[in-house]
């Protein structure tokens, strides 16, 4: 019998939430209490086609389960794989949208989809939707093959995929409702923090467990850069999150900490989201699906312990270049310089690492765009970890801070290093999980390629533009001793820009686009009949009578 | 001793701060240490192992 347990609890929790609606304390609550309902009457509906009484009554020998067990816990995977792809698409798609709503303000359209309820979306669509997606996805998958054991805890792993979705759903329609707590990357309420932490605590035990039960004595490096992105992960939300909120069926919470501390913890999870989120976690996806696709081990084993270790001792202490020149003590603000300027030796070795695993096999940089794709994802990792910490630098940040070339740096770590890996992993992984023997097509991963790296140069450049000149205009001084520009004439200058950016966003959503169709012909068996990579493809159509 | 902020701060700027980079360098010489290598070797072959 399977999922008549789950189906049980899950309507439970329908009828709960039916409850909450009708006792909520606030507006907020309300709506997403019924939002709740709906989610889940949806999932009962669904879980409650699929109980299957089949076999209730036989109970399988152990021999005949350890025959027909799979080897490995792959569905969950290949669903990950599915929400990865599609959670991506939303993102950028919305980060469409706030690019143009900055460009036309006509565009905001109050009260839901003002740029201020958009761009919390846009970004805890790519990040925690997307980015959390592949996380979850390719560690279930690494920590498997690289353990040789199967996920541990049977649907554990099941509740952690659908329960971050629901996180989900949960922080994208409260954005919109108006529910935030007002903390960059951190805008959930109370309630849904404490449902992240539940689902975070299970994830948790299924990677934990999984290593316990390895077969293969050795943890490979990927796993620790998962586990340490797992756990420091754990420790930043549960401290950040640490509210009181005003009533337990009211939407509304007051943190824990006032001014300054409040500033600081912010920043301390803020920037270690990037750094254990966005690096670590993704960084066990370098160290697995690099020497998987490239076929050769990482160039340097010792090399990727050091780079483990020096990250994990560097970056937690990156968080107050965020608070230069604040309130923050300014020994606060020089350590948190010191220490980002410190962190550019780790990320450039871990560089180096991922980019010499692919010595005494460049040639395969022609023929294999998914290859292709990963290389020049460590390529931007190099480029942002060499602009972030000459970003931190006091002097500099005087003049970057709050302007676009933030705003060009944050999007080259995330579109050109955690874009483009996550593109290369979901092509390393999608023949495997459902067993093609190749891809559909690899000229569509090429034409991917180009469109995303086109993208994300425009994006950076037109940043990098448009971020100086803000910055400029906005300290300029003329001889009289008074600023030379108003606030709006620098928003004025910055307009054809901001077009631009729309533009380079485009033109990466084209190419995701692209891969969501090459990823559905390869799922549904297709293979398209085309010229290899290395060959041209005119020729070979041009001369058919050779 | 009473948990003070000031207690916290001193412990982590004296014998806190001793004790992670003691634990960093002990880290990093367990990975340059002779004999290494060939764990090393042996560990980068693991994802091959499995497809």
């Amino acid at each position: 019998m399977r999922n008549q347990v789950e189906a049980f609890l899950v309507g439970v929790a329908a009828v709960l939430a039916l409850v909450l609606a009708g006792l909520a304390a606030d507006e907020g609550m309300r709506t997403h209490a019924w939002v709740l309902f709906g989610v889940l009457a949806i999932a009962t509906w669904f879980l409650l086609r699929r109980v299957d009484f089949s076999g209730a009554k036989t109970v399988p020998l152990r021999s005949e389960v350890a025959a027909t067990e799979p080897l490995y816990n792959d569905t969950v995977i290949r669903y990950g794989v599915i929400a990865t792809s599609a959670w991506g698409i939303v993102g950028f798609l919305v980060g469409i949208v706030v690019a143009l709503q900055l460009s036309f303000p006509d565009l905001n359209i109050e009260p839901w989809f003002n740029f201020g309820r958009m761009r919390p979306l846009h970004t805890s669509a790519v990040i925690f939707a997307f980015g959390g997606s592949a996380l979850i996805t390719t560690s279930f998958y690494v920590v498997q093959r690289t353990t040789r054991a199967s996920l541990f805890g049977g649907s554990l792993a099941w509740f952690v995929f659908w329960g971050y979705q629901l996180f989900i759903v949960l922080a994208a329609t409260g954005y919109l409702l108006g529910i935030t707590q007002s903390k960059e990357y951190a805008e959930p309420e109370w309630y849904v923090d404490l449902w992240l932490t539940i689902v975070w605590v299970a994830y948790l035990v299924v990677f934990v467990g999984t290593l316990v039960k390895r077969k293969e004595p050795h943890i490979y490096v990927a796993n620790w850069f998962f586990l340490s992105f797992i756990v420091t992960v754990a420790m930043l939300h549960v401290v950040n999150g640490l509210t009181m909120p005003v009533s337990l069926l009211g939407a509304k919470s007051y943190s824990a900490f006032s001014g300054v501390q409040d500033a600081l913890t912010q920043w301390w999870y803020g920037h270690n989201a990037v750094g254990f989120f966005l690096t670590a976690g993704f960084l066990g996806m370098m160290y697995y699906f690099i020497p998987k696709q490239a076929n050769r081990p990482v160039y340097s084993y010792r090399l990727s312990i050091i780079h483990f270790w020096s990250l994990i001792f560097l970056y937690i202490w990156a968080g107050p270049h965020h608070l230069h020149f604040t309130a923050l003590p300014d020994w606060a603000q020089t350590l948190g310089m010191v220490f980002s300027v410190m962190l550019w030796m780790p990320s450039w070795g871990g560089m180096i690492n991922g980019l010499m695993t692919l010595s005494g096999a460049w040639d395969k940089l022609r023929t294999d765009p998914i290859l292709r794709m990963l290389a020049m994802s460590v390529a931007f990792y190099g480029m942002s970890t060499f602009e972030g910490p000459m970003l931190s630098i006091k002097s500099v940040n005087g003049l970057s801070h709050y302007t676009d070339w933030t705003i060009g740096h944050v999007h080259s770590g995330a579109l050109g290093w955690n874009g483009m890996i996550t593109f290369g992993a979901l092509y390393y992984l999608t023949p495997k999980l459902w067993g093609r023997t190749r891809l559909y097509s690899l000229r569509l991963v090429n034409w991917h390629f180009w469109l995303a790296t086109l993208g994300i140069v425009i994006y950076a450049a037109v940043m990098w533009v448009s971020g100086i000149m803000q910055g400029l205009m906005w300290r300029e001084v003329g001889p009289d001793g008074f600023l030379a520009y108003s606030f709006v004439e620098t928003v004025q200058a910055m307009h054809p820009y901001y077009v631009a950016r729309a533009f380079a966003g485009i033109l990466f959503l084209s190419g995701a686009l692209i891969m969501a169709f090459n990823l559905y012909q390869t799922i549904r068996g297709r293979l398209r009949d085309e010229a290899p990579m290395g060959q041209s493809a005119i020729e070979g159509v041009a001369t058919p009578a050779e | 001793m009473e948990l003070t902020y000031d207690a916290m701060r001193h412990f982590a700027d004296s014998w806190g701060l001793l004790g992670m980079l003691a634990f960093f360098l002990a880290a990093v010489l367990m990975v340059l240490r002779p004999g290494a290598r060939s764990r090393a070797e042996d560990a980068a072959q693991i994802p091959f192992k499995e497809d």
